[in-house]
């Protein structure tokens, strides 16, 4: 087969693998996914490996080791184009929360041999160590996102993703407010749009998966969510979820918790 | 292609050709003669905790004895005591999702060989039957007839969903806690525009029956069908009595005039900064207006390449990408991206389209999470001015 397509490598860091299974999640297209681009280095889907440098690079989790540290530097050095998927990729994922705690006292507490552990005191996104092209947030991944930003790398467009609030979605979907009908503590205003504004949908108050939107202003928020009894601990847990890490909820949760 | 022109134009004074009595017992044969005309008929239901528009089968969807008790930021859902089926104000969204839909693919292209060929999407035929709209809305349909029918550039998907459109509108009698259309000359009865229109009499009881208005000859031909009694003085002095009554219990106003004059006079006001301090830039306010109609279009291509799509979707002036322009976003901040729309809503959309952008409807109130109240920073920017008159 003559091979003109473009090269594409997946990587994984600290994760839960869940984002790169949303590009094996996108079965229907998947065949066509492999005919327009070379897939030469996925080792969840193939162990089948072709050696680097590659066009693109989608990197998945963030960095927790210095090992990683090194590693995401060398990947970047083979990759063309580099585009983060995920939460733990954009801003940290989860496992940031232990950059609000003590981690050496993780390392002696949990571990029957804290000497075997070798891990940084925090979880960073790529984008701290590394230059990032385009950042797909999500936990995991919107899987129409992903497709939206492979085809837009594949014709070398901008790709359609938008940064403006769950909220425009809950309106376009047609579901009700659960803030102003429930008084539920809903992350949506806050919160970057890609999901679809699933949870609403099924009733629920946003969680935050897609992390910070473009303009987002936790403390007027906070302020309605407290009219409503939310409590403190409440905020601070609304705040430190999967992108506990980014800067918006970050600060948020840092303002209202110990 | 529809005609452009829709067959109830609400600027039209309407003649109140004839009243009729229609009993509570008998509303669903209005449902299913308007059905039976081939409308798809829309109107409110309880759903998501909220009172809802969606497709009615019958009119047991309505949504009989329940009531919304409405604040800035703040809706409850509430049983009423009586069997009322307007016992309430508007939803969580209008019929704007129905008129200007919230997304629409515009056409799609495809290669074929060296060349390509558009498929022009035309819009969807629509007979829609809007079932209990409220004087408000009818001024808000107005005010998109002329953003999207009436200007320079017609939009066909609105001109096709407008152009069959049955409007049965229903007075309000009790106005919710948001509600300020006396103050902007919309409501609280239904004055033009409709088809037919109902108010609602005694609820209560064994009497609960609606008094029947016809709007046009489309809206007469239906009721003649229901083979109504003609109304009597009394029941059409007692509608008279309920709107008199709603109209005294306004939840909020607005002296819409100063605003007109206050909003582009106050551009510099510290006060936008306190209002960029509450403001959420969700774009709530706008996506539940039914006036706001601004879009944005969105083109996109698949993996193979051979296929393009352009879809247009529902925007808002509080997003980035609105006023994003060459390399930047023009309104980074929330105070003038707040400033900008309440300076169009209540003040340049006379320039533009002669009237005022805003109905008095309430729901950029109610339904702002964190209840930035409309009528509010009118009032504030208004205290300020006097205090500190430029």
């Amino acid at each position: 087969m003559s091979d003109n397509r473009k090269t594409l490598a997946v990587w994984k860091f600290a994760s839960c693998d869940g984002c790169q299974l949303s590009l094996l999640d996108c079965e229907d297209e998947f065949l066509t996914l492999a005919d327009t681009i070379r897939i030469a280095n996925f080792t969840e889907a193939s162990s089948a490996v072709i050696a680097g440098p590659y066009d693109l690079s989608l990197v998945e989790g963030s960095i927790t080791t210095t090992h990683d540290a090194e590693r995401i530097r060398e990947i970047r050095a083979q990759s063309r184009s580099l585009i983060t998927i995920g939460a733990c990729a954009t801003a940290g994922g989860i496992q940031a929360l232990r950059n609000f705690a003590d981690v050496e006292e993780f390392r002696r507490v949990v571990y029957a041999r804290p000497d075997y552990i070798e891990t940084l005191a925090t979880s960073t996104p790529i984008a701290q160590h590394v230059k990032v092209d385009f950042e797909l947030r999500g936990c995991p991944i919107d899987k129409r996102q992903l497709l939206e930003v492979l085809s837009a790398f594949v014709h070398r467009r901008r790709p359609v993703v938008r940064a403006d609030s769950v909220c425009t979605e809950c309106k376009r979907r047609g579901t009700a407010c659960v803030m102003v009908a429930q008084a539920q503590p809903c992350m949506g205003p806050v919160t970057h749009s890609g999901c679809g504004a699933i949870c609403p949908a099924y009733g629920r108050a946003c969680y935050g998966c897609f992390g910070p939107m473009e303009s987002p202003n936790a403390e007027a928020l906070i302020a309605g969510w407290q009219r409503h009894g939310t409590g403190e601990p409440d905020v601070v847990r609304a705040f430190r979820t999967f992108n506990a890490g980014a800067a918006a909820f970050r600060n948020a949760s840092e303002k209202h918790g110990a | 292609m529809a005609d452009a022109s829709p067959p109830t134009s609400p600027d039209a004074a309407t003649e109140i050709a004839a009243a009729f009595v229609l009993p509570a017992a008998r509303l669903a044969d209005l449902v299913t003669a308007l059905r039976m005309e081939g409308y798809a008929v829309h109107g409110p239901m309880v759903r998501d905790a909220a009172i809802v528009l969606g497709p009615l089968a019958d009119a047991v969807a309505l949504p009989h004895g329940w009531t919304t008790r409405q604040s800035p930021g703040g809706y409850r859902l509430e049983r009423r005591t009586d069997a009322a089926v307007f016992g309430f104000t508007h939803g969580a969204d209008s019929w704007k999702k129905l008129l200007h839909p919230p997304r629409v693919r515009l056409w799609s292209a495809e290669r074929q060989g060296a060349d390509f060929v558009v498929h022009e999407d035309a819009p969807a035929p629509a007979k829609l039957a809007l079932f209990g709209v409220r004087g408000c809305d009818l001024r808000a349909i107005a005010a998109q007839d002329k953003v999207l029918l009436h200007g320079p550039y017609p939009d066909a998907e609105y001109a096709a969903r407008r152009a069959e459109a049955f409007i049965v509108a229903a007075d309000c009698a009790e106005p919710s806690g948001t509600c300020f259309c006396v103050s902007m000359g919309t409501g609280p009865s239904a004055r033009a525009g409709f088809d037919l229109a109902l108010a609602e009499l005694d609820p209560h009881g064994d009497a609960h029956r609606f008094l029947v208005r016809i709007g046009s000859p489309r809206g007469g031909a239906v009721a003649a069908q229901l083979d109504l009694a003609p109304a009597a003085g009394a029941d059409i002095a007692a509608a008279a009595a309920l709107a008199d009554i709603a109209a005294a219990n306004m939840g909020r106003a607005m002296d819409k005039d100063a605003a007109r004059a206050l909003l582009p006079a106050q551009r510099e006001s510290a006060h936008w900064q306190d209002v960029a301090q509450r403001c959420l830039t969700c774009a709530n306010c706008t996506m539940v207006c039914p006036t706001c109609f601004c879009t944005t279009v969105e083109d996109t291509s698949d993996l193979s390449g051979d296929i393009a799509e352009r879809w247009r979707q529902w925007d808002s002036c509080f997003t980035f990408e609105f006023s994003h322009v060459v390399g930047a976003t023009v309104r980074e901040s929330a105070s003038a991206r707040y400033r900008h729309w309440i300076t169009h809503k209540l003040s340049a959309w006379y320039e533009q389209f002669g009237e005022s952008g805003c109905v008095g409807c309430g729901r950029c109130i109610t339904w702002c999470p964190v209840g930035i109240d409309i009528t509010a920073e009118v009032a504030a920017l208004q205290d300020l001015s006097q205090r500190d008159p430029r």
